[in-house]
């Protein structure tokens, strides 16, 4: 599990006691401006506590080294950069990035069907809309298949019965490779739906921390 | 070189006569950059007389350590334009590798082409070395402040780019190559024009210098030729060290942007 222990982060978040489990749904709610991304942001060490330290499987995430950490978990941020080139480059980016070794076809394939994009591999990402491309992010973590996944507002950009096919499927995905998954959603009804923890934040600060 | 035309005072004289006519123009246009024109006729004659003077003093007291210690004059000088030219903050390590790069980049160069290239005896002779050293410290001052533009300026604009790479386990060097590609290209790319374009469409500054004052223009295209290429190997060498070392000043040691 991730354990907080008299975390700061500049004046913006401050969590005396937080713990999210692994091999579970975790998700993360709280109005605009709280601090949700950048909780996530600590976790994955994009930035480091000013004050305190996460425990991440009891060890200190300061020890760590950060590349392999990103690698072992792997954020989709708010607004995905989608690079250039067609949708099979942004599917493969990330395993190239993280140095793992490529995927054939046929698993692209599958991915895409995973995130209902219904899109050959050689089109041109130009061509797509906001929603497939924010998909196609999401393809491209789950393609890489890490430890944990840190999702902030995965299905912003999506109408609901997309996005209530899109995040069925992933949490399926997540629960069948008993992976971790720590999402933040704006959406009651997702965090409702699927989460088996679920953590509020107000503030900068946990207000409440719960299992269904 | 046996019938040099040296140039009559009064001919000099035609010379400003030929500005303060383009001022009167300037004017007559509204253009309001009488001032700059002026300003820098005049500062550009009075370091050019200077430096005639000090390059006399040179010549007819060749010695190593002057010749040194006018090189470091001249980088001295040309960091500090460096830092002048750029229109971005520039943090106090990036400053230390915007120096480094400088010197050790032209510096080696500059040994390669003295000891190499022209095989220079004595090696320190200061009529060959100090413009020599002019040129391959010039051009690389130029070459590396546009990359330093183009780099501090792709650093802080495509940060977000730069962090979905790291967030998909890049390390810094893998995140920031597009932009430190283009930082390398903007900076080389004025010398390669320049090259293409040499004695087709235009006469480069050195040799146009060297036929006036009475070489042969195959001797001098020779030089110009060794003088380019040491030059696209200056700017090449210094930006190559500013860029590979320069990414890194934006990261700390967590692999964190900063
Ligand atoms: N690098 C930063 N420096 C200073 N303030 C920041 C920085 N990043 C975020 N903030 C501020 O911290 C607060 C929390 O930001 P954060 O992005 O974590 O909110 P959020 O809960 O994800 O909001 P949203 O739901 O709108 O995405 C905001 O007030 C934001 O302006
Ligand atoms: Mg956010």
């Amino acid at each position: 599990m991730f354990r907080f222990e008299d975390i700061k982060y500049k004046e913006i978040l401050d969590i005396k006691q937080l713990t999210i489990p692994l091999h579970q749904i975790t998700c993360i709610v709280g109005e605009s401006g709280s601090g949700k991304t950048t909780l996530l942001r600590l976790l994955n060490k994009m930035i480091s506590a000013t004050e305190g330290e996460i425990y991440y499987h009891n060890t200190p995430l300061s020890s760590m080294d950060s590349i392999a950490l990103r690698r072992e978990i792997v954020m989709l941020p708010q607004t995905p950069v989608i690079f250039t080139g067609t949708v099979k480059d942004n599917l493969l980016i990330g395993l190239k990035f993280s140095e793992k070794t490529l995927q054939n076809d046929e698993k692209l394939i599958e991915i895409l069907k995973m995130i209902d994009l219904n899109k050959p591999l050689e089109e041109s990402i130009e061509n797509l809309s906001g929603g497939e491309k924010q998909r196609l992010a999401l393809g491209r973590v789950v393609l890489m298949e890490p430890e944990v996944f840190l999702l902030d507002e995965p299905s912003s950009a999506l109408d609901e019965d997309t996005e209530k096919v899109v995040i069925e499927q992933f949490v399926h995905f997540s629960k069948q490779h008993n992976k971790t998954l720590i999402m933040v959603t704006h959406s009651k009804a997702i965090a409702q739906a699927y989460s088996d923890y679920q953590v509020e934040i107000k503030n900068g600060q946990v207000v409440s921390q719960k299992g269904e | 070189m046996d019938k040099v035309m040296d140039l009559q005072i009064w001919q000099m004289a035609a010379a400003y006569i030929f500005i303060i006519i383009l001022l009167f123009i300037v004017r007559l246009r509204g253009i309001a950059r009488e001032k700059e024109i002026l300003i820098s006729s005049v500062r550009m004659t009075l370091q050019l007389i200077l430096t005639g003077y000090v390059l006399m003093y040179l010549f007819d007291n060749s010695n190593p350590f002057l010749t040194i210690l006018m090189i470091a004059v001249m980088e001295v000088f040309a960091v500090y334009n460096i830092f002048k030219r750029v229109n971005v903050n520039l943090s106090q390590k990036l400053k230390k590798i915007i120096a480094i790069s400088m010197v050790v980049g032209t510096t080696a160069s500059l040994l390669y082409f003295i000891f190499v290239v022209i095989n220079l005896s004595p090696w320190y002779n200061p009529r060959y070395f100090i413009p020599i050293a002019g040129m391959l410290i010039g051009n690389s001052m130029t070459g590396i402040s546009l990359g330093v533009n183009r780099l501090v300026d792709g650093m802080t604009t495509q940060k977000h780019l730069i962090e979905s790479s790291l967030m998909l386990g890049a390390t810094p060097k893998v995140a920031s190559k597009e932009i430190v590609d283009n930082a390398f290209d903007s900076a080389i790319l004025p010398t390669i024009n320049s090259m293409v374009g040499m004695g087709i469409v235009f006469l480069p500054g050195m040799m146009t210098g060297q036929i006036l004052s009475g070489t042969s223009p195959v001797t001098a295209i020779g030089y110009q030729i060794a003088i380019m290429l040491g030059i696209l190997g200056s700017v090449a060498l210094t930006v190559i060290l500013f860029v590979q070392l320069g990414y890194k000043t934006f990261f700390n040691e967590q692999q964190q942007l900063i």
